[in-house]
Order: C-alpha cells, then structure tokens, then sequence
C-alpha cells in the first residue's frame, strides 16, 4: 500500500489511466506511459494477446505465460479480458471509457468504428478521452486498409533501402524497429494531446502512422535526393553519402568498432588523439602525423587519400580488440564506440554504474528476470521501478467486481458466454 | 488558425547536433515556443551536415532546416559574461531548458542544475546525452554513428552468413531517443502543474535505445541467448524477405503468417499448385524449405514491378511493401494523400522540402509552419519581444559582443 500511494503521488502520470487496447504495433506506447506512473490497463481478448505466442520464450518452453516479447513490452500493466466484438463486452468497455483518461488501439483502421467504438462514439461517453489509433499507414489514405509487418514498414520508410551491402538486397534490424519508434511516436502525440486537455478539458483522436515515424531514420537521404539528384546508395561497412565510400565500420583484432572519420573542426581532435595514440605504439606513419585535420574536408577529400587513411587505421585497430580499442577512446575522447553484442551490452559498467538494470520477480515462475530500467532518470522520481507484466485476466476481478461492481452471477454468464 | 496542443510552453533550447534538436522539434511542431541557443563565433556545428544548399553555404544545410523547423534561433557568446546574462534572462523566462552537450558543459557555464533553480525554482531541466550524467563512461564522446553500435543496434544488423554486419543507414539512436524525451518532458510540466515542482531529467540515449531491444536483452538475462543476425527472416513467418523485382535496384517485402495468406500468396503468383506441395503446406514445412521457396518466389517477383507485386498480394491481403527509395518516398500516393511533406520557402535555401511528424491531431494541428532559422535569425525579436530587454540595453549587449 505504501509504495502505491508512493507511486500516486510521485509519477508523472500517476493519476492517471489507460485502456490498452493494442497488439504487437503499439506495445511500448502504453509500456512507457506505464514507467511514468499512469494505471496501463490491457484488455486482451478472452484467448489472450496474439504476441503471448511469439519468442523468445522464458527457458525455451513455448507457454502463454512465458512469451519474453510480451514479458518485455507489457511489465508495468495490468491485464483484464474481454470480447469486444460482443455486445456486453461493448458495454463494459464504454464503462470503462467513462473514467479512463486514454484508449491507444492498432486495430485495422475502421474497426472500432464498426463496432460503435469509434472516437465519435467514445468522445461522446467521455469529451476528455484521447483515443490513440497507431496503424501501418495511418488511418487515411489509399493505403490505409493494407496488410502489415515490421518488415514492410521498415521497407516503406525508406531505411531499409539504404541498410544493407551492395551486393545484397535490403536488410531490415533484426530485432524489428518499426512497431517501437511507431509506438514512440504513439506516446509523444498522445502526450501532447494530453497537453492541450489540461487548458481545455477536451479530448481528441490521435491518428499515428508506423511508416511516416520511421521515414526519419533515412536522416538527410531525401534532402539529397531533393538537392543532388542523388539516390543514396546500400554501403555496407561504407556510407555512400557523396557517391564515394566512407568507411564507418572498422574490423578490429575481435569484431568491429564504429568510427565516424569526420573531417574540418568536426573531427580535427578525435583524428589527433588517434595518431598520437597511434604514433605511441610505432603505427603512425610520418603522413599521418602531419596531416592537417582541421583543412580536411571529407566531402572534397579524393578517394585515394581517403583510402590510404582508412588502411592505415585498419592496421593499428587490427592490433586490439573492441574494448581494448573503446576504453582508451574513451580516455582519449576520441569518438569511436563498440559493435556490442547483447552479452556486451549486459556487462557494461557504465549501466551497472547507473543502477540501469531492475530485477522482476515473477512468482508464478518462481524466478527473476532482469529487465532494462527507467528509459530516463528523474530527480522527482518520476518514473516507475519495473513491475512484471501481467497474467491473462489477471485484474478481471479488480475491475470487473470490484470497481465495476459486477455480481459473481453476471460474471458467471459473461465467462460462460466467452466475453471474459 | 486553431490552437496548437503545446501552445504557451517556453523552451529554452541548447541542444545542438540531431538526437536534441529531433527531440525539441516535436515540441515545436506541437506548438511550444522553442529559442535555440547558438554560438555565432564557435564551431556552427549541425548547420553545416550534408547536404549544404543554395548560397547558404555551409551556415544552412537542408538537413539543419529539416531538424530545426518552426523553432527561433538566438546567438549568444557565453564566453562574454553579458552573453551568460542574455542566457539567465532566457531561462527565468523558460519553462524548460534543455540541453545535450557533453556533461560538465552547463555547469563550466554556471548553468548546472542547482544554479538553474536558483533562476527559476520550478524549471525543468532536460539533460540528453550519450551514455548518462553520471557514471565512468558520462563524459565519452559520442555521437548517434557509434552510439548505435555502442547500443547493439549495428551488431544485430545484416546477414548471419557474413562475419560483420552492416550498420543500419543514419544514427539510429538519434531517432529512438527524441520521442522518449519529448514525453517525459510533457509528463514532468503535467507533474509541475499538479505539484509545483520542476525537475531535472537525465537522458542517457544509450538506456533509452535499449528499451527498444528489451526482448533480447531479456533473453540473455533468461536464456543466455546472445542474438545475432538474421537478415530478413523472421521466426512467426515464412515466406518473410524481400524478394527482387523488375527493374534496376527494385525489390519488394513479402511476409506471410499464416495458411490463409499461403493460400492467397500461390494465387497471386498463378501458381495454386504449391498450395498443397508437401514441401510447402504447413508452416513448419515451408519453414523448412524456405530458401527453395524464396527461389520459387523470385522467379515470380522477377517478372514484376515491385508496385504491382505490393498491390496484387495487398488485395488478396498479403502484407507487401515496396522497399522504396527516396524518390518513391516523395511520389508515393499515401504520403501524398496524407501530406506528409510539406514544401517551405528558405531565406537562402529557396523552397526546400520539409520532413512532417508521422501523426495528426484531429483537434490541434501539428503542421510543420516555419523552415530552420537563420543563425541568430531571432536574436532581436527574441530579447525584446521575449525577454523585454529594451533597445538601449539591446545596443549595449551587442556592442559588448554578447549577442555573436
């Protein structure tokens, strides 16, 4: 009790609440507004959300409960059941519209509306609610009604065709990105709409396209496009930016390390540190030690120079391996960082340093998991410790008797009628 | 014009570079007044990311506008200490600084979060920066190209056949990190409204990256399963990849989850043979054979324009995608119906095409209005209609050279 009534006071959303109404495409919208205090209600259908089935599972064991995607994306919620294409399910649902502050959906735009659950159905119920609606395209347009993925967003947004080797097709993240920055973008829209009905007390519908929050990742791809007629090209281990190659993954002794080669005032102190460094270990040849960093200028610089400084920095990374090669950088503020892998990633001090990681206890699992923390650090304590993601229906009878005031009897039929 | 949904929030702005100005730039397409803070005698940095246009030269890239869109530009020299003042007043004035310079940078300023408060006792301080505040690793340099392998995102990118893989394009954290930093920027104003209490908020765009890879990171907690590459397959679908079509550099994204979409797959393709191939009739069968039946369907794909392949299996209800490039982008019918783009005029750059948000608001539009300032653009405006510094005080700034 003591540390909900902590949390009430405390989180930046805490009094807040949400109906989460959506699959695997706007999972981290309602995660996050969970971390900063709001009530995150899932209402699942009666057979359970579809993502309980995707992997990776806890231990390997393919069982609704244990799906690790789930785990990951919905801790901090609370979970209810309810068939929303039947009419009592309607009804509890427009119940619940009454007193919750947001419902965020990634239905098939149109398919709320079908059902009378629609914003000008919901608006009607309850002026203040936010009704966010995350979908592929959005929920206009003469795409709007087309089948998804992660991969077909990510392709659409332009990212994918500019990732990937030349002599390869395009590649895709293959943790996907698509439904996440989608979501990100879900939570700064409904954020901003919760803004708004702080002044006014109004509501509004939130229409979020996955694609359109992903054509940012192609950075200044459409500026060049735009300015030089240039379609950028797939690099591999290189960006092609100029039409040239510019090396931005370096092999060293164990794996790869990322290093920006940047010319003029940009990159002058980092190209320094690495020649001293270099210079220290008898690898610097005299070119390098007198070249002029702060009048290089990458986007002039021909080719072959450019070659003949990426060879030589070969050479000398070849010689230590990643974290060898990040910790003097580091101490050197020389810009280059690891291609971690997840166990790097798991090990980092930096992380351990900054209490980053939070242990979950699952009881039903008699286990703890280690969940990635707070997605930022708040001097108020404004964000939420990890709580583990719900069972299914694991808060029926909360919201269902005790809040809705339901009678056992009436939840009796409503099971056996498959609403719950 | 209705009102915008983040109208009257006052940012003091420092950011520079891309993962702080993408962050302040929601703010300011949602309405907030954002002053950006710049040093007209220091490096110029972002202004001069590629590509450059027009006779701005290097002081106006088209990419800086797109990342500074409807915001004000300020230039102020903090090393005059009039310059610190003009930067004082912003920040009685604001309702949020925010900054991510390397850290240590507002406090050699005298702007650490202790003296903000002094200023301005309910100001929300927003830090973003690589790695942290705090921690053996806060005062790395860094930006979002090694951030992104430093953050696992290169490493689980590419092929599991090749020994490296292949950075995703851009800097990736510069774009999982702004939304993440824009809401809880919103959610500590609706905290100082409830409580009357601002904060400090301290981004590391390394945890926040990670929140988008929570399932493998728990994974290796659990399993210690390490992932690694898979290209474009996926482990929910088969056939899942992208498959070459007619055309130079022309592909398409098929992905199929289920038999129904099998069944409408083989149809499209004329081919209604396969539907029931042992090879290819259940899900763990077509997993199995997948590249055999990746082969099957580039024979088709080949044949095709990647359009017609996207529209043909998205009627039948396939998820299709072209993988377009940024020519397809600007002239693909739903971005245009859904004006995502919208074309302003630059003092210098003349009209420049502007990249929007990827949502609406149906009661308070979001629009992208004003291209990137000038540097220093607003400098006047912003002392004397902003800050109620008077024309002779204003004179006296400039002529101590804190206004450069």
């Amino acid at each position: 009790m003591d540390s909900k009534q902590h949390d009430r006071n405390t989180g930046a959303l805490s009094p807040y609440r949400v109906l989460d109404l959506t699959d695997e495409k706007g999972f981290l919208c309602g995660r996050m507004l969970a971390v900063m205090g709001a009530e995150v209600i899932k209402v699942e259908p009666p057979c359970g959300d579809r993502a309980r089935a995707f992997p990776p599972f806890y231990k390997d064991d393919p069982h609704p409960e244990k799906s690790l995607y789930y785990l990951a994306y919905n801790a901090n919620k609370k979970s209810i059941t309810l068939d929303i294409e039947s009419r009592d399910g309607q009804d509890i649902l427009k119940r619940l519209v009454k007193t919750a502050d947001f419902l965020v959906e990634s239905f098939k735009p149109g398919y709320m509306d079908e059902l009378g659950l629609g914003y000008a159905d919901l608006s009607r119920i309850n002026p203040g609610i936010i009704m966010t609606s995350i979908s592929p395209f959005g929920q206009t347009g003469p795409y709007h009604d087309y089948n998804s993925s992660e991969l077909m967003c990510a392709a659409m947004s332009g990212h994918m065709f500019i990732t990937g080797d030349p002599d390869r097709p395009p590649v895709h993240i293959s943790i996907p990105q698509a439904y996440s920055l989608g979501s990100a973008e879900a939570l700064i829209a409904t954020m901003a709409a919760h803004y708004y009905r702080r002044q006014t007390g109004e509501g509004q519908h939130v229409d979020v396209s996955i694609r359109e929050a992903m054509i940012k990742t192609t950075v200044n791809t459409i500026p060049m496009w735009e300015n030089k007629g240039m379609i950028t090209e797939r690099g591999g281990q290189f960006w092609m930016l100029r039409g040239e190659k510019q090396r931005v993954l370096w092999p060293c002794k164990d794996g790869a390390v990322s290093f920006g080669m940047h010319g003029g005032g940009f990159g002058a102190k980092t190209n320094r540190e690495l020649v001293k460094w270099m210079d220290s270990e008898g690898m610097a040849s005299d070119y390098l030690k007198n070249m002029d960093w702060e009048n290089l200028d990458m986007e002039t610089a021909p080719q072959d120079l450019y070659d003949e400084l990426s060879d030589s920095i070969i050479r000398f990374f070849r010689t230590h391996t990643k974290m060898e090669l990040s910790r003097e950088a580091l101490a050197r503020g020389i810009m280059l960082a690891p291609v971690q892998t997840i166990a790097d990633i798991s090990g980092s001090q930096q992380l351990e340093a900054r209490v980053f990681w939070e242990d979950v206890e699952y009881p039903r699992l008699k286990d703890t998991i280690k969940y990635p923390g707070a997605f930022i650090k708040s001097s108020e304590s404004s964000c939420r410790r990890t709580a583990p993601a719900p069972y299914k229906g694991q808060h029926n009878e909360d919201i269902y008797i005790r809040e809705l005031g339901i009678t056992g009897e009436d939840l009796v039929i409503l099971k056996g009628a498959g609403v719950i | 014009m209705s009102q915008k949904a983040l109208e009257g929030v006052k940012i003091a702005d420092f950011t520079w570079a891309a993962a702080g100005p993408l962050t302040m730039s929601y703010m300011a397409h949602c309405g907030a007044t954002v002053v950006k803070i710049e040093s007209g005698t220091r490096s110029i940095g972002a202004r001069t990311f590629p590509p450059p246009g027009g006779e701005a030269g290097m002081i106006s890239s088209i990419m800086f506008s797109n990342d500074n869109s409807d915001k004000l530009s300020i230039t102020i020299n903090m090393k005059e200490p009039k310059g610190v003042e003009v930067a004082k007043k912003l920040i009685e004035w604001a309702d949020v600084v925010a900054e991510n310079f390397r850290p240590g940078t507002m406090e050699k300023w005298g702007l650490g979060y202790e003296e903000l408060k002094e200023i301005n006792p309910s100001i929300i301080m927003f830090r973003s920066s690589a790695r942290g505040q705090t921690g053996p690793d806060a005062h790395v340099a860094e930006n979002g190209i090694t951030l992104q392998s430093q953050t696992g995102f290169t490493y689980l990118t590419g092929w599991p056949d090749m020994d490296y893989p292949t950075p995703p394009w851009g800097a990736f954290t510069d774009l999982t990190a702004p939304a993440l930093g824009a809401v809880m920027l919103i959610g500590a104003l609706d905290y100082r409204a409830r409580t009357g209490k601002g904060q400090c908020l301290d981004l590391s765009q390394f945890e926040a990256g990670l929140q988008y890879l929570a399932p493998a990171l728990l994974d290796y907690d659990v399993n210690k399963k390490c992932a690694g590459r898979i290209g474009n397959s996926s482990s929910c679908g088969v056939p899942h990849g992208v498959y070459q079509c007619s055309g130079d550099d022309r592909w398409c994204t098929i992905a199929v989850f289920n038999d129904t979409e099998w069944r409408a797959l083989c149809n499209v393709m004329k081919k209604p043979e396969l539907i029931e191939d042992q090879r290819f009739a259940t899900a763990v069968s077509r997993k199995k054979n997948e590249q055999e039946l990746d082969n099957l369907i580039s024979d088709w794909t080949m044949k095709h324009a990647a359009e017609e392949v996207m529209t043909r299996l998205q009627e039948q209800g396939v998820s299709s995608g072209v993988v377009e490039n940024s020519y397809d982008i600007m002239n693909d019918p739903q971005i245009k119906d859904r004006k995502f783009f919208k074309q302003l005029e630059h003092k210098k750059l003349g009209a420049v095409t502007h990249h929007g948000v990827g949502f609406t608001l149906s009661k308070t539009p979001c629009e992208v209005q004003t291209p990137g300032p000038l540097l220093g653009q607003h400098t006047e405006y912003v002392c004397k209609e902003l800050l109620g510094i008077d024309e002779e005080e204003f004179r006296e700034l400039a002529d101590a050279g804190a206004l450069e």
